[in-house]
């Protein structure tokens, strides 16, 4: 991503868009996830109470969360599972390398963690010396293609699969220009079955993690963590400080929400509770900071610490769908990665709040009920009052209020934009001008507002 | 400081003023009719790609699984009154690894889920960890009597059971990775057969 690192969302949207058939595409597939997610919705009666409850939920723990995560560890501690504290993501990284430099290993699997690419783990640990593999079939492909996942769901939803073939000729000797789902799918599990076969470590995320009980619970529809944590001497599991329930029984609401909401599914293939370690086994957790704790102190935004990852806000909101996922340049793409970037870094991703229409759309769906759209808002505030709106913006606003200050130049101006307009339209109708992509600029009228009333006044006297 | 007490500091001072836990009980009784549960099952698990077969006995999952499997495979079982198998207990001192080749492995479930066709199985049902993965096909028998209909209700039975490990499987091994096309067998099992028992 460190080509990306100085371009910012509109200009990496813009390439993107080069490609208007794939746009589409694009735009299309997420929204039949996200009417998947509707019929699921649906066939709920109790869909909206489900959303409150687990809403309530979360926001008990938020008001406890550092009870919650006491008595999270203690519980694990009992259950025989090795807790560590990261307070950032390089503590995270480091953490993760002396447990497998300490046992001498050098090659680990691993299953989906949007922490992990949040902490940039994989790089980190390749500068080591140590391999990794992604064992989710599309985090796998996106690796071997050499670019982080473009969704938390469904991590290379970008790509075609013509490419993703071309991917596996090169590097899994698949057949070249083989492009069947079913085959390439297969030339995976053969692989991969290799990789968990021989891998001494594997590391997972973790979904949820329950107080009452210090066990951690994975969803996967692959099985990829399993066979991964299964087969390997230790499991390294990385979690977010909110990823905290506080009772087993809550899983029953979280379960019931988390895949209708991110693909239209009752429920994932597996939902793995781990709360010991198998014989002659280790079981290791490590629980990431990261930044979470300033955002619960962020009144406006704590609320963003109750997502789930489901991705529905992604698949529903329109700029996502036609900007693609790695025009957000940070690991959580869309509006709730727009709410949890900026809390990073705040002149980093200044740009991606403005990143959205504000339909709402994603507060919508959200099943856990985060006032997305109302926090994108409230976070362009914060950062035009930081002063890391760009530059061309905060010059245009400049303008705008110069202009408007007095009627004199408001009327000189408009005169201008008229004259413009009827004479020399290739002035505003060229690709300089950002109002004129995807649309046809106006016809001006002959004469504003005020010179039609100021002559109606003339000829009714 | 180390970084728990930092975290934990950080977290305290931030966190705001006690906010109450809500209710469950209205959810799970809501949804607490016990009416048509294997047939809700059937037709939610074969939508999620799941084989389901309604039998009198045990003598009748023999009867299909010998017309789908030949004879010469590995197969391992977990439950005693199919003993023409390998048992389970007899082989769980053996690597896990070592279960690679096993084309099918039978357990026993003591509770499924009608809304979703999830079955939850312990590490007790598994006996080793990995095996309702490693296997290229995997049979859950599970008695009408252990279906509830929702998971609020399945949490209820679970309760403060203890447990090393516990999975709810709810169909075979799948992913919809590659263009959202539905492939099924992805690392785990590519088949999942239920045997609901009376």
């Amino acid at each position: 991503m460190s080509s990306n690192a100085t371009k910012d969302h509109p200009q990496l949207a813009a390439i993107f868009n080069r490609d208007e058939p794939r746009v589409d595409w694009h735009d299309e597939t997420l929204w039949w996830v996200r009417a998947k997610r509707d019929i699921a919705a649906h066939k709920l009666p109790e869909w909206e109470l489900l959303r409150e409850t687990a809403s309530q939920i979360k926001n008990n723990v938020l008001s406890n969360l550092s009870t919650y995560l006491e008595q999270f560890e203690a519980n694990a501690i009992n259950n025989g599972i090795i807790v560590h504290w990261a307070a950032t993501a390089e503590e995270h990284n480091k953490i993760i390398y002396t447990l497998l430099e300490k046992r001498g290993i050098s090659r680990m699997v691993k299953s989906k963690s949007m922490l992990t690419e949040e902490c940039h783990l994989n790089e980190y640990l390749l500068k080591q010396g140590i391999d990794v593999i992604d064992s989710d079939l599309g985090e796998r492909i996106v690796q071997l293609a050499g670019e982080p996942p473009s969704h938390i769901v469904l991590p290379c939803i970008h790509k075609k699969k013509e490419e993703i073939g071309d991917i596996f000729h090169e590097h899994l000797g698949s057949a070249k220009g083989e492009s069947d789902p079913k085959i390439l799918t297969e030339t995976a599990r053969q692989h991969l079955r290799e990789v968990f076969l021989t891998r001494r470590a594997a590391l997972t995320g973790v979904n949820f993690a329950i107080a009452e009980t210090g066990e951690f619970v994975i969803c996967t529809n692959e099985g990829n963590a399993d066979m991964g944590a299964h087969l390997a001497e230790i499991h390294i599991a990385s979690m977010g400080i909110e990823k905290i329930i506080p009772e087993r029984k809550h899983l029953g609401v979280f379960l019931r929400l988390l895949t209708r909401s991110a693909t239209g599914q009752p429920i994932t293939t597996y939902s793995s509770h781990f709360s010991k370690p198998q014989d002659g086994k280790e079981i290791h957790i490590v629980i990431v900071d990261n930044g979470r704790s300033i955002q619960l102190g962020r009144e406006d935004f704590r609320n963003s610490l109750k997502c789930i990852r489901c991705g529905a806000c992604m698949n529903t909101c329109p700029v996502y769908r036609k900007s693609g996922g790695h025009s957000y340049h940070t690991a959580v793409a869309g509006p709730i990665g727009s709410i949890l970037a900026p809390n990073l870094d705040m002149e980093k991703y200044a740009d991606l709040p403005f990143a959205s229409t504000l339909c709402g759309s994603c507060s919508n769906v959200c099943p856990v009920k985060i006032d997305i759209h109302d926090q994108l808002y409230k976070w362009r505030q914060v950062i035009v009052k930081a002063g890391y709106t760009p530059k061309a913006k905060t010059l245009a606003m400049k303008g705008m209020a110069f202009t408007l200050s007095s009627p004199m130049i408001y009327r000189a101006a408009g005169k201008m934009g008229r004259f413009t307009f009827k004479y020399a339209p290739f002035a505003v109708n060229n690709g300089a001008n950002p109002w004129y992509k995807h649309r046809e600029m106006p016809k001006a009228p002959e004469q504003s507002f005020g010179e039609w009333y100021a002559k109606r006044k003339e000829n009714k006297k | 400081m180390s970084s728990r007490e930092n975290i934990l500091a950080a977290v305290k001072a931030n966190q705001f003023s006690q906010a109450d836990l809500p209710c469950l009980e209205v959810l799970s009784t809501l949804t607490a009719t016990n009416d048509n549960l294997v047939e809700k099952y059937k037709t939610i698990g074969s939508a999620g790609g799941s084989f389901i077969y309604e039998v009198a006995d045990y003598a009748a999952i023999q009867n299909i699984l010998h017309k789908e499997f030949k004879p010469s495979v590995k197969i391992i079982s977990g439950i005693k009154e199919m003993n023409e198998y390998t048992y389970v207990a007899d082989v769980k001192h053996e690597l896990s690894h070592s279960f690679a080749d096993v084309e099918l492995c039978i357990l026993w479930s003591g509770l499924g889920v009608a809304e979703n066709g999830a079955l939850w199985l312990t590490e007790e049902d598994m006996t080793v960890r990995v095996l309702p993965f490693i296997a290229q096909h995997l049979a859950v028998v599970i008695s009408k009597t252990n279906l509830v209909p929702t998971m609020a209700q399945a949490y209820e039975k679970i309760g403060n059971a203890t447990y090393g490990y516990g999975a709810f499987i709810s169909g075979p091994s799948k992913t919809a990775d590659i263009e959202q096309s539905l492939v099924i067998g992805a690392h785990g099992p590519r088949s999942l057969s239920v045997f609901i028992l009376p």
